[in-house]
């Protein structure tokens, strides 16, 4: 499959109707999970084949776009029951069969669940505006989960901070993509009618 | 909700020691055709608690004739190695719920996703 063709089917793929503030609940644009997908896949094949989770799977872009690139299975974990109905209607209208989905809080889990249970994990966490530090929560758990490497999404300005626990983790942190996350004004407070942050897309190895 | 998803997920609620496996009621099962990918299920099978997917393909009326115990080079059994993949993808859970096998907790199973939240008193 072809980066374009990805990326003009997961703009097939509908998102929340109702995006919840304190979740940090955003779409990934299609052309940034496209990217982030064909990158996992083309440059470091952790996708076809492998058992993915996607952490704070919202409606579903990025499990989608790996289901399509043929994940064995791909796990869609999220708290909102609303977020997860939606992602459940997007698999049916593209007859995935390689996806499942779980109810639950990343940020509760026990230290050592799923522990090493995944091959890859995926994800675009909440950057942490609303609950300070919940994006590192979600690096600790995704990486616990997997065996072979985390793709995540963070804010620029917390490199240097994502840097340093790396280090502490024992893990390998790579910066693979600095991008402008065009985050639509979705929600009543933002003024503007969009807003562009510096995101960097990051790799986590196990070493 | 699958049963290689099923195979890893655990009941924390506070005091638990031994939350696994969790024991499955369902009632609703649907069975749905999936792309066979015998690599892939050979490489899950060694990272399976295998005693955990025969008893839950054992409590959906679902196990066949899977062996209690995993055969020796199994890789190469490509009989064995669909009726693994039909177990482990194929049977899906519906309606139903996941019982904490020690506290009796149950957490419910609604439209094929299983909600693990925890009150906060739980956890």
């Amino acid at each position: 499959m072809k980066l374009k063709d990805l990326e003009s089917c997961l703009q097939q793929v509908d998102t929340f109707e109702e995006p919840k503030v304190l979740l940090e609940q955003y779409p990934t644009s299609p052309h940034i999970a496209a990217c982030m997908l064909y990158t996992i896949h083309s440059s470091f094949d952790d996708i076809e084949g492998k058992l993915v989770a996607d952490l704070g799977c919202g409606c579903g872009v990025l499990s989608i776009g790996a289901a399509m690139l043929d994940a064995g299975l791909c796990v869609g974990f999220d708290i909102d029951e609303d977020a997860l109905d939606i992602f459940r209607r997007n698999a049916e209208e593209f007859e995935l069969t390689n996806v499942d989905l779980v109810q639950c809080d990343i940020c509760c889990l026990e230290a050592e669940a799923y522990a090493q249970k995944f091959d890859t994990v995926i994800m675009n966490p909440p950057f942490g505006t609303k609950h300070k530090g919940v994006d590192m929560k979600f690096l600790q758990a995704a990486l616990t989960m997997a065996k072979t490497a985390v793709y995540s999404l963070h804010k620029t300005s917390t490199r240097e901070h994502i840097q340093k626990k790396a280090k502490d983790w024992g893990v390998k942190m790579e910066v693979l993509a600095e991008l402008r996350y065009d985050l639509p004004a979705s929600y009543k407070f933002h003024k503007k009618k969009s807003v562009d942050i510096e995101v960097d897309f990051m790799r986590f190895s196990k070493t | 909700m699958k049963l290689l998803t099923h195979n890893m997920l655990t009941s924390h609620v506070k005091g638990v020691t031994k939350g696994y496996p969790l024991l499955i009621k369902a009632t609703e099962v649907k069975v749905n055709e999936v792309d066979f990918n015998p690599q892939f299920v050979s490489r899950m099978i060694p990272k399976l608690e295998w005693s955990a997917l025969i008893q839950a393909a054992d409590e959906l009326g679902q196990r066949q004739d899977l062996p209690g115990e995993l055969v020796p080079e199994y890789e190469k059994n490509e009989d064995f190695l669909k009726k693994v993949h039909r177990v482990l993808l194929e049977v899906e859970v519906i309606e139903g719920c996941l019982q904490c096998p020690e506290s009796g907790r149950e957490f419910p199973i609604s439209k094929g996703i299983p909600n693990m939240l925890l009150n906060e008193d739980e956890s």
